[in-house]
């Protein structure tokens, strides 16, 4: 196995991840695709760590880091889609122009 | 290293065929007009994800990814798609109007990462296959060198919890604020 792979690999995820999160318009579906790249993110560190074989094992306890990091942001993120479509009976992005002049 | 060279060594059968059903399931999460099969996608793309760590024999971070993203993240998300009562069938207001930008941008993106990996790292060889990561040292990284960043994530944890409860309730109406006092 060579480095590459892996990296090429994350970076096609990322890439989707960004398409989705510029296309959607409903907002569980930006945080579905906020995921997928976080996740490519995961799959990079690990695959440098594979290279790099480090003594204390960094890139996996990043990776462990983004993973909880990722999961106190669903925990918001969802907390604050609720929150707006009990005020807006909406999820789409493109309704929520509450803030715009 | 040829082809040849490299689809000579059986480990990179599984790595191309986990990672064909991952880029297939991440595509089908960002195209596909159901939400519910999106999340469930998901699934497929992040237990891919897995099964590419325990190929870079990472299997600690394999089975967190495993429980924490497969076991609640997603539930979470499935829980999020019936709260908001989104259309669970099929619904083609799902995606905006321009397609057409974003895919460019996309697979710009993917060509100047791709590239820029592959000028950085050319055919860096992965030694460690099928050696496994000692657990212990992970347990010693984080409560040892970076025993300051776990504390500082696990309060991190703590108020997203919080702030997720206090934000997700409702707020009572002054006559319900009034019945609650007095019982």
């Amino acid at each position: 196995m060579i480095a590459n792979q892996f990296l090429v690999l994350a970076a096609a995820l990322f890439s989707l991840g960004v398409y989705g999160l510029l296309v959607r318009r409903n907002i569980v579906l930006i945080l579905l695709s906020v995921e997928l790249m976080l996740n490519a993110v995961n799959i990079n560190l690990v695959a440098f760590e594979a290279v790099l074989n480090t003594p204390q094992a960094l890139g996996q306890v990043f990776a462990i880091f983004v993973i909880t990091i990722a999961a106190a942001e669903v925990g918001v993120g969802l907390a604050i889609v609720l929150l707006i479509f009990r005020n807006r009976r909406s999820a789409n992005v493109d309704e929520l122009n509450l803030m715009r002049w | 290293m040829t082809f040849a060279d490299w689809i000579a060594e059986p480990v990179n059968w599984a790595f191309l065929a986990i990672g064909l059903a991952v880029l297939v399931c991440s595509f089908r999460v960002v195209t596909t007009n159901n939400v519910v099969h999106a999340a469930l996608y998901l699934v497929g793309a992040l237990a891919g994800s897995a099964g590419l760590f325990l190929l870079l024999s990472a299997e600690f971070v394999a089975w967190t990814l495993v429980l924490v993203y497969i076991g609640a993240v997603v539930v979470l998300f499935l829980f999020g798609i019936m709260i908001t009562r989104a259309p669970t069938g099929v619904d083609e207001g799902l995606d905006g109007d321009h397609k057409v930008w974003p895919a460019l941008l996309s697979l710009a993106l993917f060509v100047t990462i791709s590239w820029g990996t592959i000028d950085a790292f050319g055919t860096d060889p992965i030694t460690t296959t099928g050696d496994p990561t000692v657990t212990e040292i992970l347990g010693e990284s984080l409560l040892g060198r970076f025993v300051i960043p776990f504390e500082i994530v696990g309060f991190v944890l703590l108020a997203a919890l919080i702030g997720g409860i206090t934000i997700a309730r409702r707020d009572l109406t002054p006559v319900e604020e009034e019945e609650r006092v007095s019982v």
